[in-house]
């Protein structure tokens, strides 16, 4: 059977692994071939182990074992030129581009009035001008395409309500939203499709850890285990489940990708176990 | 390859004709039997387009049995809870369970707010939002007794979410079709029975290809036709599209049915062609 992405190049930001690795080895399994970008380096203000060099090359490995092509970078979604060139040297290899996954974020956590201003920046920064700076990078190569093409921008639930703790995340994922309701407007005559994800938390290393462990369990701080947080997790959840897997963010995302959808757009699509409408 | 629905059972109303034989051809086509319903008769107050037939809902009986599915198909008003009892039911009976509930039925008409009889008013809320709610009431309890849980989808519209003049009653009862959905995602999230709605811009079916129709679109037009309205049509999308077909709606309900979509519940899903976004 005819893979829902057979022929397509997709363009995955944060790829290393995460939801991004997940990304990249689904639309493989699909048939697309893959333009593969993460920093695959440290954040000062990111509380958590960031992607390494080594979980960039396993999504390599994973997609090789697909026997689809993958042109691998690492890039700082930051750094226009440097996404620049990692994109058209990955469109130059794989002849085109077809769909955009701008899935690359981090998350970290304060009160309101202990956020620093580096904590601000670097949240503005990669999840929200970072997806700027992705999509504007894209825009050219999709154009260029005379089918078309979708563009995937992931936000949060933290993209539609606010959270606690978290204004420079909640500031940015709402951004995001503008960004792809702006994009889908704008790019809608050229038959480029733009949709916006918004997961409830996902089982990675940027929920499994002590940090975010302990704004569930204030009680226990950065002490707190998987263990301890699981039930908090549950709470914000409809469905009876404390988190969801990478995989069925990167089903929603096939989908929004594939002809299937081939008429939505502009649309902002809860992958949140019932998290929004609680 | 095993369909994405196999071995499942899906409840559909207004399964004789345009978008509801589409699904019921799409979720059988994907492994599902079918449970059909449709009220072939006309209904006072819908005038610009004549009503499905008992031959189209043999039709779609016909093609889904086409398809080596299994189809319980009755003439069934979805106004009328004991009807749509005495046919889910049965079906069930006959058809060993059910999984998935597409509550589609609905009619549509044009009329400026001050001209609406009250009889025309209490049709359509009685048909488009007191029938999805017995579409749901007489299934849910097979759902929680089937103890695997299930998924409901609601045919909203777009109207569903924005307002347009000269359907205050159509209008009306998709937002609370809205309602209804958000109201059983929350109670029945236990259950794991996921419930969403999907919100589809002009579809290409005799609701919006009459002559009433095209004259909304086309208001100084003394002879409208399909090709004089397409512009127009087109001018409410984003993308340069007039309208979708009914496939389109039949991918994004088998999505949201299938186990791709096993954490999505509560969300509203534009089919629009960017219709809401613009």
């Amino acid at each position: 059977m005819t893979g829902l992405l057979e022929g397509k190049v997709a363009f995955i930001t944060g790829a290393a692994r995460g939801q991004g690795r997940s990304h990249a080895v689904r639309m493989a399994e699909e048939g697309a071939d893959v333009i593969a970008v993460d920093l695959c380096a440290q954040i000062g203000t990111v509380p958590y182990g960031m992607a390494t060099p080594e979980d960039l090359a396993e999504t390599v490995r994973q997609v090789e074992a697909l026997d689809r092509r993958i042109v691998a970078s690492t890039v700082d979604v930051r750094d226009s030129a440097g996404l620049q060139s990692a994109l058209d040297d990955g469109v130059a290899q794989l002849g085109g581009l077809d769909v955009v996954s701008a899935n690359a974020g981090v998350f970290s956590t304060a009160r309101f009035e202990d956020l620093t201003d580096d904590q601000w920046d670097d949240m503005i920064g990669v999840n929200l001008t970072g997806v700027f700076r992705t999509a504007r990078a894209a825009v050219p190569h999709l154009k260029a395409n005379p089918d078309g093409g979708a563009m995937v921008l992931t936000s949060s639930t933290a993209g539609v309500k606010g959270i606690p703790n978290a204004a420079h995340y909640v500031a940015a994922k709402h951004g995001v939203v503008g960004l792809m309701k702006t994009l889908a407007n704008e790019l809608a005559p050229h038959r480029i499709r733009v949709n916006s994800l918004h997961p409830t938390t996902v089982d990675t290393d940027m929920i499994q850890n002590p940090a975010m462990y302990g704004l569930f369990r204030p009680d226990l701080g950065t002490s707190a285990t998987r263990e301890d947080a699981e039930a908090g997790f549950r709470t914000t959840n409809k469905l009876d489940v404390p988190w969801v897997e990478s995989i069925d963010i990167s089903n929603a995302l096939v989908w929004l990708c594939s002809d299937l959808a081939r008429y939505v757009t502009g649309v902002q699509l809860p992958v949140d176990a019932g998290n929004l409408v609680k | 390859m095993a369909g994405r629905v196999a071995g499942k059972v899906a409840f559909i109303t207004g399964a004789a004709r345009s978008q509801g034989r589409s699904h019921a051809l799409r979720l059988a086509q994907e492994g599902a039997d079918i449970i059909a319903v449709d009220v072939c008769a006309p209904i006072g107050s819908i005038g610009m387009y004549p009503p499905a037939t008992d031959e189209d809902l043999a039709e779609t009986v016909r093609q889904v049995e086409a398809l080596d599915r299994r189809i319980v198909a009755t003439k069934a008003d979805v106004r009328d809870s004991a009807a749509m009892k005495a046919a889910v039911d049965d079906g069930v009976a006959q058809l060993g369970r059910l999984d998935i509930v597409l509550g589609n039925a609905g009619v549509f008409e044009i009329q400026p707010a001050l001209e609406l009889t009250d009889e025309a008013w209490r049709e359509m809320i009685d048909i488009n939002l007191t029938g999805v709610w017995n579409t749901c009431k007489v299934a849910l309890p097979h759902l929680i007794e089937g103890g695997r849980g299930g998924s409901i989808v609601l045919t909203s519209s777009t109207a569903g979410l924005k307002g347009t003049p000269n359907t205050i009653h159509y209008t009306a009862a998709k937002h609370g079709v809205v309602g209804v959905m958000r109201t059983l995602a929350n109670e029945f999230a236990q259950h794991s029975i996921r419930v969403n709605s999907v919100h589809p811009t002009g579809v290409d079916t005799v609701m919006i290809q009459n002559e009433k129709t095209w004259g909304l679109f086309a208001p100084d037009d003394p002879a409208p036709s399909r090709e004089k309205a397409a512009p127009v049509f087109q001018a409410t999308n984003a993308l340069p599209v007039p309208w979708v077909e009914p496939v389109d709606i039949s991918n994004a309900i088998l999505f949201l049915v299938s186990d791709e979509a096993r954490y999505i519940t509560g969300v509203t899903l534009p089919v629009d062609a960017g219709y809401t976004v613009t």
